[in-house]
């Protein structure tokens, strides 16, 4: 029998095709052997990625940037982890009105936090902007994300579970050592993945509150403004795509597995 | 502390174990809703405080004064046109802007809306296997660099770019078309390109939820598919639907970096006032003036918006 032609999946493929076309240009353009992101192409080479060993003032952003992100994803989940228990273990009062504070950056253009904590850091605590100030801003935006992957992990599961180890004999702590803790395990990694991600896909917050010191993002902002430099900046954008599409896969597989959830795609 | 839960009403609103037990709640919550408080609420009180201060060269004039609202609302005999509207302020530059944002999202976040939603559908209701590959397929776009996402239509649309360059080796064009890059529209493609993704999940969740008895029972008693969609599926998706607009219309309207790496001159926006008078003019609190000015009205649109369409029993009648 011949499939009725479904103008829903053509629609899907397309939009695919959409979503994804200019954006794989960068990798398709930085194999080019040209200086100019143009058709036709010219020849396959991987020049534009070797050249990138020998600049320094990258791999210092680099550097900075892979510092900033470990930081920022190991903080928030630290302080999203007892967050989230308190929510959705705790029958707090007040604890809608709390969550919709806390998700606020989510909605905050993010211009309006990044100069604000430029103001109240330079201008209210006298604090040079440095890559501490960065990272702290940063904190602000991977908090809520952490707190809804864990939210969503911490109801995903049975707490007639933690019940059993209470009756059993554990106190508060060794339940949450020995039985949230490991079945919560797949919402904390997917948390910390996607801490390392933003933060170190972060651009407007850092480009306002860093002093003397780049990171990744910024770096590669300073280099969009020189049109010689191109070939170096289509390298470096592909090798961050690729990471960040290679971590986003993993924090999906590992939050998604073993979640018998009947809504996969709550946030 | 305990984190077994506890049976609804047991006991008093006053019994010590539910008083502990609240305590022991709040005592896990506080280190992260004190970070908040101090990175979020405070700053954007310094950030109100700043407004009410000047800029004198540069010395930070600390007495309270509207000088910077009023320079904002300062009007003038002779109105500035932009695009056949008078504007007669003597300043018109933040209020050309912040209407052009305005515009500009909305067009931005309507385009959106319009080419999540079909993908949603087709996700909620036409995928039957490998829903979470598709899930996944969704989410990468939106978690990789903004920055590189826009970066991407600089060179899909530039003089240079894919498209011109393409198009003359073709043969179709002789000349670079110039119209592509450095302008309004450019700015509108390419904010509705990176927010797409963003908006199609909440959209899928809402459609996901729908009980599909519904659906057939609205068959049954003889809609068309066409009337069972108005009348049961779009109803029922609005909240998902709203949420997603707002979740795309807020942020873009702050919006600096695509202006600044697509927009020219001609599409600059609100935000790279902001990003000026801050960064460049050295004029902090008119900057912040700007974006608490911003803030507001963002939040009153929003505010009018939701109370227009009955967002509450929207929400109630999902529940």
């Amino acid at each position: 029998m011949l499939r009725r032609p479904d103008f829903l999946w053509v629609y899907a493929v397309v939009f695919i095709a959409f979503l994804y076309g200019p954006v794989l240009l960068m990798p398709l353009f930085s194999v080019n052997d040209g200086n100019f992101a143009t058709f036709p192409l010219k020849g396959f080479t991987l020049r534009h990625y070797s050249s990138m060993a020998t600049n320094t003032s990258m791999l210092l952003a680099l550097q900075n940037s892979l510092k900033i992100a470990v930081i920022v994803s190991l903080l928030s989940t630290a302080l999203a982890i007892p967050a989230a228990l308190a929510i959705t273990r705790f029958r707090l009062p007040g604890a809608a009105p709390i969550v919709s504070f806390m998700m606020l950056p989510l909605v905050i253009p993010s211009i309006v936090m990044g100069v604000a904590l430029l103001v109240i850091i330079l201008k209210f605590l006298g604090i040079q902007l440095s890559l501490w100030t960065v990272a702290a801003g940063h904190i602000l935006i991977c908090l809520p994300y952490c707190m809804s992957v864990l939210m969503s992990r911490l109801e995903g599961f049975d707490p007639s579970l933690e019940e059993a180890s209470r009756d059993l004999g554990c106190n508060a702590w060794q339940t949450f050592v020995r039985v949230t803790l490991p079945l919560a395990m797949p919402g904390v990694i997917s948390s910390l993945l996607m801490g390392f991600i933003i933060s170190f896909d972060e651009f407007v917050i850092a480009f306002f509150l860093t002093g003397t010191e780049n990171t990744l993002p910024v770096y590669l902002y300073s280099q969009l403004r020189f049109p010689n430099r191109l070939p170096g900046t289509l390298a470096l954008g592909s090798l961050i795509l690729i990471v960040s599409a290679v971590l986003v896969v993993l924090a999906e597989i590992i939050r998604k597995r073993g979640v018998p959830s009947g809504n996969p795609g709550d946030l | 502390m305990a984190f077994a839960s506890v049976p609804a009403r047991a006991g008093s609103q006053r019994d010590p174990a539910i008083l502990r037990r609240r305590m022991a709640g709040f005592g896990l919550l506080s280190p992260a809703l004190l970070l908040m408080v101090l990175m979020l609420a405070l700053p954007v009180m310094a950030l109100i405080l700043m407004s009410f201060w000047t800029q004198d060269g540069f010395e930070l004039d600390r007495t309270f004064t509207l000088e910077n609202y009023r320079q904002l609302v300062a009007t003038t005999d002779e109105p500035t046109i932009w695009f056949g509207i008078p504007f007669p302020f003597a300043y018109p530059v933040p209020a050309i802007l912040m209407l052009k944002s305005l515009a500009m999202s909305l067009v931005a976040t309507v385009a959106v809306i319009a080419v999540a939603y079909p993908m949603a559908y087709f996700m909620a209701f036409r995928i039957t296997r490998h829903k979470a590959l598709w899930i996944i397929l969704i989410t990468i776009p939106f978690w990789t660099s903004y920055l590189l996402r826009v970066f991407s239509w600089k060179i899909v649309l530039g003089f240079n770019g894919a498209i011109n360059s393409g198009l003359k080796s073709l043969g179709l064009i002789e000349e670079p078309l110039e119209f592509l890059l450095y302008n309004p529209t450019a700015v509108v493609i390419t904010l509705a390109h990176a927010w797409v993704a963003f908006a199609i999940l909440p959209i899928y969740v809402s459609l996901e939820k729908i009980d599909r008895t519904l659906l057939e029972a609205a068959s049954d008693l003889g809609d068309s598919r066409l009337k069972r969609f108005f009348r049961i599926t779009l109803p029922l998706s609005a909240p998902g639907t709203i949420a997603a607009s707002l979740l795309v219309f807020i942020p873009t309207v702050g919006d600096y970096v695509t202006p600044a790496l697509v927009g020219g001159p001609g599409g600059t926006m609100i935000g790279s006032l902001v990003q000026d008078l801050f960064l460049k003019q050295n004029n902090a609190p008119l900057g912040a003036a700007v974006s608490i000015v911003m803030m507001l009205i963002i939040a009153t649109l929003v505010s009018l918006f939701l109370w227009a369409i009955g967002y509450r029993k929207l929400r109630s009648r999902r529940a």
